[in-house]
């Protein structure tokens, strides 16, 4: 009887557009409030018109760069007030892509960005360092072997958690160097194919986050199958955050990741503020 | 069809509104102040003129209209003649035949233009359709320009010399210095008319007129209405006037008067040596050679070599632009080419300002002006003889 | 004395700048024929085509029959100058700045005189000219007289050059250095003489082949320029706009869509952005300094050039939102030089046909090399025209577009037309 109630109100809350925070989320939130409190950690970079934006062949449709109109500025468009019109294409920027971004993702449940649920906007990090491997080589793969390697010594990556793979990419300030195009397409970081199909099927964490342009590596369009943190993470309803900066500052555990995109209907991601919430003392690496 | 003589029409009460060089007031005050000198000159009420010939450019953008109402006159007769320095020339034409016919009966021959600072530029720049298009974007130098081309070619053509056209210019000032009126007071001296500021290469600064405000009129009517008012006056004797002579000329070379000359004389019923002096239309002195030529007192283009047998003052062998002309006087707009026909008057009434020719008998004012584009389009003449 | 190009002195800068004055402007209705044909760098003169009079100054009616039936043709301008003067004095500002100043009178073989402009390469009157048709800084018809035999370039009287915008010395901004037709024409720039040539590159990212061998030319240098982004427009307009005396705006998004090939407005969205509101940008961002610099002595703003296509004059449907966007350009263009009129700067339209590069690729030849849009553009520049239609598609396309718009458009609906 109770059960039913609780399953109810539950379903009536949903419907409302709130929900409880699931037990694992409130403990951490709980730790949070211990003594010694939190540290908030920008993870994203600004939206503004020079960020790069993805390079696509020139015959298929682009998305645009962030872009800014002046309404007006206390002038005679507005004497007391300043404000702008934006555009920007949705994956343009610091930004979440849904499931329904992907072919094989298309079909999930809850799968664009106006039904995902809301308790997945507040989630543990679990945050692989490749600094160093990319540093020394742009075209560095993130494979199965390093997870299983990173896991030793931090414990296994819960589910519902983000994967993020940082790789200080986002210190390349010169959106050339950023970018890392040559005449053979785009060289940078990201997972290979099997270590995208092991974080999402075989450790069911929320995502895959990182620090290049996107969740997949630059010549992932040669890979099989092509882009294939896209095509594993939507096709299990994951997510994606890609162009995140600062998580140099998180520990290897313990960070909560708030990353809530923005309600577009039938929206396939969008840019969004992330930050982390890091306990003060906690597991750095 | 032979022209029918001017018989029994009189020109009379000349009448000159001082010049300045630049004056506040319009051009209506100036043609106002003009038909005042008539009607007190000849002593009758206003209302008696019930005819009036006005030439203006200052007037726009009232016409002769206008002023009828402006200055409150009732007429059976009323012409504006916009040809510049020929109006006065084609209002003596136009008049004769109105009171030769009873058109009119007291014809009113005005011409009047006001100057400020920036007239002569807003009136060059919007002058004709013309010169608008065709003309004034190639250096904007007016009617300079135009007398300059005329007077480069002649000099080419011929052999004139600067000399040539200095000693017209030296002549007419020296018959400028007993007139009270002109503007210009001290005589000018050829090395002066030489070395003058250039304009327009060849002319320099004493080719071209002073641009000033004035007016000038006189009255137009039948002798026995003339004799019954009690008025001195001169005869007209013959009238040409013609307009677009010549189109098909290169260069303006002569003037519609070499088509028409003869006939002025024929009608006058003497040839060029019947001339005691000669009013020309001195814009610039090439044209006063053009109507040496062309109004039969030398050949084409023997204007130097006429120069040069010649003397021009009023005591001289051909006394030209005896008050000073244009040149030494002034020139107050569309009256310029009034100037000369009202020093006719005063010359053969024997009621001279300045210095007076030895009894003359009868003289020659000719017209000119309206340069549309490249040449002056219209041209006329008279001759007028002593009562 | 003819003086060839020379690099004019640095201006002292704490003089002031210069107003732009301007030649008289005014011309009746008729008289703006002649204008019209000097756009395109035609003389031509009104011919009756009942007793086949040829009429200078232009007018309403045959001078000689009196028909209505007037048309302009295109003239050799032999004649010869009769008489001529030098003005010491002028009524204009923009002459009284200029004096001394030649000019003379022609008579026209076909029986017309006419007031010009004379080279100073022409001996003296009586001889033999060639009259050609300028553009004078008021963005109206002149008459020069040039010598008889031979070309001589405006550029090589120190005074008629004031009506062309030579780059000879100049500074100017290419908006888009990186694609084909912006690299030809940096390239045909520098050859023509230009001191310095920024070059606007967006996403400086994208490595276009050709463009990092631009760098290293020494006039070049390399400007971060999107025209999509108003920002960047302001930013570059603050560093140098001030200096440019020459603005080329070749950005250009060029895609090969009509209306139902590509769904979703977002390619032809693109178009707009870059053909359209590019220009836009650039107008509101640069147009007001160029005004304020036009009269700035020999390195002041002299011109503005588009490279649109003859497309913007009429609608080739395989490439239907492009077209729209070129037109919509061409429209905005027609404003912006309304608005530089004043200052006397002058806005220049290329209308090529389809260009030898990537976009296209499938239209059937001919097609108009790099190097001779870039040739043609310089040419324009060296002259004083407004309009130019380079190549022999652009040329036909023109012919009939005036001859019958709507005729050139059901040839162009047909589809199989080879453009």
């Amino acid at each position: 009887m109770k059960k039913a109630k609780k399953a109810k109100a539950r379903r009536a809350a949903d419907k409302a557009g709130s929900t409880n925070a699931a037990p694992n989320l409130r403990g951490r939130l709980s730790t949070l409030l211990a003594p010694g409190g939190v540290r908030i950690v920008d993870l994203t970079q600004t939206l503004s018109p020079g960020f790069p934006s993805i390079v696509l062949p020139p015959e298929l449709g682009q998305s645009r760069p962030f872009r800014t109109e002046e309404i007006s500025r206390y002038d005679e468009r507005g004497p007391a007030w300043y404000w702008n019109n934006v555009s920007f294409g949705e994956h343009t920027g610091t930004h979440f892509d849904a499931p329904i971004h992907w072919i094989s993702g298309r079909d999930r449940p809850n799968n664009s960005l106006h039904t995902l649920p809301l308790e997945h906007f507040i989630a543990p990090a679990c945050v692989i360092d490749c600094s160093s491997e990319a540093a020394a080589d742009a075209d560095f793969l993130l494979t199965t072997s390093h997870i299983v390697t990173w896991e030793k010594r931090h414990g296994r990556i819960p589910a519902g958690a983000w994967a993020l793979m940082r790789t200080d990419w986002s210190k390349r300030a010169d959106p050339v160097a950023y970018q890392n195009l040559d005449h053979t397409g785009q060289h940078t970081p990201g997972p290979d194919p099997d270590c995208a199909r092991f974080l999402a099927n075989e450790r069911d964490v929320l995502g895959f986050g990182t620090e290049t342009i996107g969740t997949d590596a630059g010549q992932a369009a040669h890979f099989a199958p092509p882009y294939p943190c896209h095509y594993y993470m939507h096709g299990a309803g994951k997510y994606g955050l890609q162009c995140l900066c600062n998580l140099d500052l998180l520990p290897a555990t313990g960070a909560l990741i708030v990353a809530a995109p923005l309600k577009i209907l039938e929206g396939s991601g969008s840019p969004l503020r992330v930050f982390a919430l890091v306990p003060a003392r906690s597991d750095r690496r | 069809m032979a022209r029918q003589a001017y018989d029994e029409v009189v020109l009379t009460v000349p009448v000159t509104v001082p010049y300045v060089r630049y004056s506040i007031r319009s051009a209506h005050w100036f043609l106002g102040r003009a038909l005042a000198g008539l009607i007190a000159g000849a002593k009758i009420p206003k209302a008696r003129i019930d005819g009036l010939a006005v030439a203006s450019f200052t007037l726009a953008p009232d016409t002769a209209v206008g002023l009828t109402q402006h200055l409150g006159v009732t007429l059976r007769w009323l012409d504006h003649v916009p040809m510049g320095g020929a109006s006065g020339i084609v209002s003596i034409r136009r008049a004769a035949r109105a009171v030769e016919s009873g058109d009119a009966e007291i014809v009113a021959c005005i011409a009047a233009d006001t100057n400020h600072p920036d007239s002569f530029r807003r009136n060059t720049a919007t002058f004709s359709q013309f010169a608008q298009d065709a003309v004034y974007p190639y250096g904007s130098g007016g009617p300079n320009a135009s007398f300059a081309f005329l007077t480069a070619y002649y000099m080419r053509e011929y052999g004139a010399t600067r000399e040539d056209f200095g000693k017209l210019c030296v002549a007419q000032r020296n018959n400028a210095l007993s007139n009270p009126l002109a503007l210009f007071k001290k005589p000018l001296t050829l090395s002066e008319y030489l070395n003058a500021r250039p304009i327009a290469d060849p002319l320099r600064l004493y080719d071209c007129v002073m641009p000033c405000a004035g007016a000038e009129g006189f009255l137009a009517m039948r002798r026995a209405t003339a004799d019954t008012l009690g008025l001195r006056y001169a005869r007209l004797l013959g009238a040409i006037e013609r307009h677009n002579a010549f189109p098909d000329d290169p260069v303006q070379f002569r003037g519609g008067w070499a088509l028409d000359h003869q006939e002025l004389y024929a009608q006058a019923g003497v040839g060029p040596d019947g001339v005691d002096f000669v009013e020309t239309y001195d814009d610039y002195p090439v044209i006063n050679v053009l109507q040496f030529e062309d109004l039969g007192f030398c050949g084409k283009g023997e204007g130097p070599e006429f120069i040069h047998a010649n003397t021009f003052e009023v005591s001289g062998t051909f006394p030209l632009n005896t008050s000073g002309g244009q040149l030494s006087v002034g020139q107050a707009g569309a009256a310029g080419g009034h100037l000369g026909i009202v020093e006719a008057i005063r010359q053969l009434t024997g009621e001279t300002l300045g210095a007076r020719v030895a009894d003359p008998r009868r003289g020659l004012v000719s017209g000119f002006g309206m340069i549309n584009y490249d040449r002056g389009l219209c041209s006329g003449a008279a001759v007028l003889a002593a009562p | 004395m003819a003086e060839p190009l020379m690099r004019p002195k640095r201006k002292n800068p704490i003089s002031r700048t210069r107003l732009p004055t301007l030649p008289p402007a005014a011309r009746s209705y008729a008289a703006l024929g002649l204008t019209a044909a000097a756009a395109r760098g035609a003389f031509e003169l009104q011919v009756c085509r009942d007793c086949s009079a040829v009429q200078y100054p232009p007018r309403e009616v045959c001078r000689n029959c009196l028909s209505q039936r007037l048309v302009w043709r295109a003239q050799d301008g032999y004649g010869e100058l009769t008489t001529e003067t030098v003005l010491h004095t002028a009524q204009e500002l923009f002459f009284r700045e200029r004096l001394p100043w030649r000019v003379g009178m022609v008579r026209l073989d076909v029986g017309v005189n006419v007031i010009a402009y004379v080279h100073d390469r022409v001996g003296v009157s009586p001889c033999r000219v060639r009259i050609e048709a300028a553009l004078d800084r008021a963005g109206q018809a002149v008459l020069v007289a040039n010598p008889e035999h031979g070309r001589h370039a405006l550029s090589d009287d120190p005074k008629l050059r004031e009506m062309t915008c030579d780059p000879r010395t100049r500074k100017v901004l290419v908006s888009d250095g990186k694609s084909e037709v912006g690299q030809a024409v940096t390239r045909a720039l520098v050859a023509a003489g230009a001191d310095v040539i920024w070059v606007g590159e967006a996403e400086p990212w994208k490595k276009i082949p050709g463009f990092e061998a631009l760098r290293e030319v020494p006039q070049v240098k390399i400007v971060p320029l999107d025209v999509t982004d108003g920002r960047s427009v302001r930013e570059l307009a603050g560093e140098i706009g001030a200096k440019v005396d020459i603005l080329v705006n070749t950005a250009d998004c060029h895609r090969t869509f009509g209306i139902a090939a590509r769904r979703g407005i977002e390619t032809a969205q693109l178009e707009m952005d870059v053909n359209y509101f590019g220009l836009l940008r650039l107008a509101q961002e640069l147009a007001p300094v160029m005004k304020a610099r036009a009269a700035d002595g020999p390195t002041g703003a002299i011109a503005w050039v588009n490279v649109l296509s003859i497309f913007a004059l009429a609608n080739y449907p395989p490439h239907g939102t492009y077209s729209a966007s070129k037109a919509a350009a061409l429209s905005l263009s027609q404003a912006l030089r309304a608005e530089l009129k004043p200052a006397g700067v002058r806005v220049i339209n290329m209308f090529p046909g389809p260009i030898d590069d990537e976009w296209d690729q499938l239209v059937l030849p001919p097609k108009l090399a790099l190097a001779a849009l870039a040739a043609a553009l310089v040419e324009a520049l060296k002259g004083s025209v407004e309009d130019v239609y380079p190549g022999d598609v652009a040329q036909d396309w023109r012919a009939r577009y005036l001859d019958n718009p709507k005729v050139l458009e059901r040839e162009l609906s047909g589809g199989e037309r080879s453009v």
